[in-house]
């Protein structure tokens, strides 16, 4: 077991009252429980992350998921099912980590087809060929596993262990889409060309993953603080391209950065800018499939809800009789 | 009458000699289904592993300090599995 | 492994136990004699698992369109996972096809071949799992007629002669057991939930029920395979089939239709034009790439 809270009269010394056992709690990096008491702006934090980040598992599924009933070996196939569905069910996980904060899976729901709640902006790009099928397993699985190993940590218990279940999963995600971009390298010219042409069009969305650079950052400070997160968006957006290039150079893809060149005195690559104004714009609603991914997520629950409506008047005449 | 289905907490004994271990919650109309739902969810449906569903609103609980212990994730699917995608072993960070 | 350092534990190595369920992953096959066995006829074997494999394969495609789209979240992952079971049993079947088929292995056509590179009317399914998708309920009852069949099936095929097809159909069900269960757990909510729920599942039910003569039907191939004791003849699992539809059914407070007279359709070739539509997107990127490998 973790050290306990030290002796009673070490911590009668200590400063009392619920606000200072949530302090204490985070500095020792403990995680905070359901029902601990936590700041109001710390709930709030909290229930907005992790609903964005089960919207985005949600969404996340639409790109990837229309090109199931198309693949092109069986094998192929049943691994994007799975990959697919694993993504349902860490929606699932989430939105369960998120209700443990009192959050309602219903008005999370509600929020997200209203527009009032975002995902995360790469969805909003569509999926062209199915090698952007691997390249999104190997760039924007990648640039999640690096957004969210550190999550494994979060203050916040539900969601920390919510990401473990998830970082494993996802593990199996960029290793399909590595894979089959090997497959795809060492086949024909046609598929050659369709791996480059879907690393051209996933790099630079999947660099805006990170989110905003660090001096235009609005949560990051408070959320370093209290541990919700770890590490600055700079900071994963550097360690993701210096994992990356290596990779690309393996599979024989270029990256379409002219700038991108390793630099020996900071021990890191050097990239080129980002557009930051594509990024705004993409969360701003105006990418090229924000309204199509909202609305099959809409049309699914609206059309379903008859279904669920059953099962619950079902439920109700059983208990009845 | 309320339309969403309740929220269930979920149990899963992952083998023999283990106990119960709280895994997540999810929603479901009734017991029934909500056995079904864990068993795909949470289990990925394998077969002889114990789950108990519980209401949410069934559970008494005691004070905050408890640590809620760990639980890890299947893979009934070899796909599922990392290892069974061969990749070269000069590829870092995969 | 410590229960208290979350992080700990899935940084322990060789640790067994960190995996709740292990990471050994079970081959259906495995250990089994996969030589034709004397005196089968290849031709009439291939044809068979082509039949079987198909109404998978096709079963699975229509499920697959679900994805994104089910009316909750779990109900996404539950009906994934049966469009992942049917895939899966689609493959070792195709598979086993193309080995009956051809002696010589390099010679051999692979499950993608089969799938992929065969036309509407060289496909053996019958036409209940190729009509398209309606409503939820439409899909429910669809896997409820689909599985109560095939769960019939391959709990006789797993005394098959030929020791592949008696391995896949005991791998198969427990697969389709756990299908029909699911279909007919749902029919029950749907058809003894709203009125609404209720108009929906009776309707899918009428839409449904004149596909299901077909599934009785006996081609010369099943007749043969079954004569030889490689194949199951589907005549005779349909009063199971009664027998089970009929209870969930009822429990459901649905009207199920007479029985229909048996016929052949889709295993002799002869589909609806909905199995082209089907396989023109289903084999879209694969004809695009000829001789591709993915």
């Amino acid at each position: 077991m973790a050290p306990s809270t030290g002796t009673a009269e070490a911590r009668a010394a200590e400063p009392q009252g619920e606000a200072a056992h949530f302090e204490r709690t985070v500095a020792r990096d403990q995680r905070i429980e359901p029902r601990d008491w936590m700041p109001d702006a710390y709930r709030a934090t909290m229930v907005r992350q992790i609903a964005q980040h089960a919207h985005s598992e949600i969404i996340g599924m639409q790109p990837e998921g229309v090109w199931i009933t198309r693949a092109p070996s069986l094998r192929r196939k049943a691994i994007l099912l799975a990959k697919v569905q694993d993504e349902a069910g860490h929606g699932l996980y989430l939105y369960s980590a998120a209700e443990t904060l009192g959050a309602d899976r219903s008005e999370l729901t509600a929020k997200l087809i209203s527009g009032r709640q975002k995902y995360s902006s790469i969805f909003n790009y569509p999926t062209l060929t199915f090698a952007d099928v691997g390249v999104i397993g190997w760039l924007v699985d990648g640039a999640a596993i690096c957004n969210q190993v550190p999550l494994c940590r979060s203050s916040y218990g539900p969601y920390a262990r919510a990401m473990i279940r998830i970082c494993k999963e996802e593990s199996f995600h960029q290793r399909q889409g590595y894979e089959l971009l090997m497959t795809l390298m060492r086949g024909t010219d046609a598929q050659r060309e369709m791996v480059q042409d879907a690393v051209n069009r996933w790099w630079w969305p999947s660099l805006m993953m990170f989110g905003p650079p660090d001096a235009d950052s609005t949560h990051t400070a408070q959320s370093m603080a209290w541990k919700i997160k770890r590490h600055t968006n700079d900071e994963l957006r550097q360690r993701f391209v210096d994992m990356s290039v290596p990779q690309a150079d393996a599979l024989g893809v270029t990256l379409p950065d002219p700038d991108l060149r390793w630099n020996a005195e900071r021990g890191h690559h050097d990239f080129g800018e980002i557009d930051w104004s594509e990024l705004k714009r993409v969360i701003s609603g105006d990418g090229p499939c924000n309204a199509e991914r909202v609305a099959v997520r809409r049309a699914a629950h609206e059309d379903g809800a008859w279904v669920r409506e059953a099962a619950a008047a079902h439920a109700a005449k059983q208990e009845a009789r | 009458m309320d339309k969403d289905w309740p929220l269930y907490e979920v149990f899963v004994r992952g083998k023999r000699g283990l106990n119960h271990v709280h895994v997540g919650s999810l929603r479901a109309p009734d017991d029934t289904m909500a056995l079904r739902n864990a068993r795909d969810l949470y289990t990925r449906r394998n077969e002889g592993v114990s789950i108990w569903v519980v209401p949410a609103r069934d559970i008494t609980a005691s004070s905050p300090d408890e640590k809620d212990p760990f639980f890890a994730p299947s893979g009934d699917k070899v796909y599922r599995h990392p290892t069974f995608y061969d990749i070269p072993e000069n590829v870092p960070h995969i | 492994m410590s229960f208290d350092n979350a992080l700990g534990a899935i940084a322990e190595d060789n640790d067994e136990a960190r995996w709740a369920f292990g990471t050994g992953f079970h081959d259906p096959l495995a250990g089994v004699d996969t030589a034709v066995p004397d005196g089968v006829d290849r031709g009439d074997l291939a044809s068979y698992c082509l039949m079987l494999g198909d109404d998978a394969l096709i079963m699975s495609h229509r499920l697959q369109e679900w994805c994104t789209h089910a009316p909750e979240l779990e109900e996404e992952v539950a009906l994934a996972n049966v469009a992942l079971d049917l895939l899966g049993q689609a493959r070792l079947l195709l598979a086993r096809a193309g080995v009956a088929e051809d002696a010589v292995e390099e010679a051999r056509r692979g499950e993608d071949d089969l799938a992929f590179f065969r036309d509407a009317a060289e496909f053996r399914n019958v036409r209940l799992t190729e009509v398209p998708n309606g409503d939820f309920a439409h899909s429910i009852v669809r896997l409820l007629l689909f599985s109560t069949w095939r769960l019939a099936l391959l709990d006789r095929l797993r005394a098959s002669r030929d020791p592949v097809l008696a391995a896949i159909a005991a791998k198969g069900v427990k697969e389709v057991a756990y299908h029909r269960d699911h279909a007919a757990l749902w029919t029950i909510r749907l058809g003894d939930g709203t009125d609404f729920s209720h108009a929906r599942a009776q309707r899918a039910v009428d839409e449904l029920w004149p596909l299901t003569g077909e599934l009785f039907g006996v081609h010369d191939v099943e007749r043969r395979m079954a004569d030889a004791g490689v194949g199951v003849d589907p005549s005779g699992v349909r009063a199971e089939f009664d027998a089970v539809t009929s209870e969930v059914l009822a429990t459901a407070t649905l009207r199920a239709p007479e029985p229909e007279p048996p016929r052949l359709a889709g295993r002799s070739g002869d589909h609806t034009p909905a199995l082209a539509d089907l396989l023109a997107e289903m084999q879209s990127v694969a004809r695009a790439h000829p001789g591709a490998t993915w």
